[in-house]
């Protein structure tokens, strides 16, 4: 059952995407700076847990669910260990994610060739 | 006033070279694949709870997001993910996967131009500022929090 929420979901949140970039023309890393910040504002305030109960992976997979670990591990750090907690809370959370994608694409980087695009 | 003319003349110019997605399939298309990413994302996500009924779950989402970021730069590299993208759109953008490949991508691209300037410096076009905005955003948050 909650494959289909995730799929629901998930799909949703792509297609307001790619709405974006239909209406607006806007950049993919704009897209994907605007989905952060999103990811950030629902964790602010609370919202994105109960989304995530249902919905699992249809709103932890997009980029929304990178920016709500950003502001969960600050709020978290912040409530365990005062104010440093904002500037290490942040990153701790998302440091796997960042790490994988730098070291997986260094990797791939060096094993394969670019395609020459036509 | 000749430059106002001038760019007139070019943003029509520019507007009728934009190639023209039909909008219903294509946003067809991106809801369906990117549901599909997020469903795998789930099935790698209970095959791991499964297979270690003790982690914590958010280790297991860590996991999760990690083996879906391997995946999607492994076929950024053989150049299966750029095909996606052209069929999907946002549904290859957005998930966390777009976020893989938005960092694969330019270090392929940009291999030539040497291992440091090329690859590591470029690496980070898009993603840089995904990360730099999302670390203002998470420290505010944080200081938010600190005070309420």
């Amino acid at each position: 059952m909650y494959y289909l929420w995730a799929f629901l979901i998930g799909g949703l949140i792509c297609m307001i995407g790619e709405l974006l970039i239909i209406k607006t023309n806007i950049t993919s890393a704009r897209i994907l700076v605007t989905f952060v910040l999103v990811g950030v504002a629902l964790e602010a305030f609370g919202i994105f847990d109960p989304i995530s109960e249902f919905a699992r992976a249809g709103i932890n997979v997009p980029i929304v669910g990178f920016g709500a670990s950003l502001a969960k591990g600050a709020i978290g750090a912040v409530k365990a260990r005062g104010l440093i907690g904002a500037f290490t809370g942040g990153l701790e959370a998302t440091a796997a994610g960042i790490a994988a994608a730098v070291g997986f694409a260094f990797l791939f980087g060096l094993i394969f060739k670019a395609r020459t695009k036509k | 006033m000749d430059d106002k003319k001038r760019n007139e003349a070019y943003n029509n110019y520019v507007k009728a070279k934009i190639p023209k997605t039909r909008p219903w399939p294509s946003l067809f298309n991106s809801f369906w694949i990117g549901g599909v990413i997020c469903c795998l994302g789930q099935g790698i996500n209970d095959l791991i709870m499964l297979a270690f009924p003790n982690m914590a779950e958010q280790t297991a989402w860590t996991y999760t997001l990690v083996a879906l970021i391997f995946l999607a730069s492994f076929l950024t590299g053989i150049g299966v993910y750029d095909r996606i993208g052209k069929f999907a759109g946002g549904g290859s953008i957005v998930p966390i996967t777009g976020f893989s490949n938005s960092i694969t991508s330019p270090a392929l691209e940009f291999k030539n131009e040497g291992i440091i300037y090329g690859m590591c410096v470029k690496m980070f076009t898009i993603a840089g500022p995904v990360i730099v905005i999302g670390i203002i955003a998470s420290i505010l948050v944080g200081l938010v929090y600190l005070f309420i």
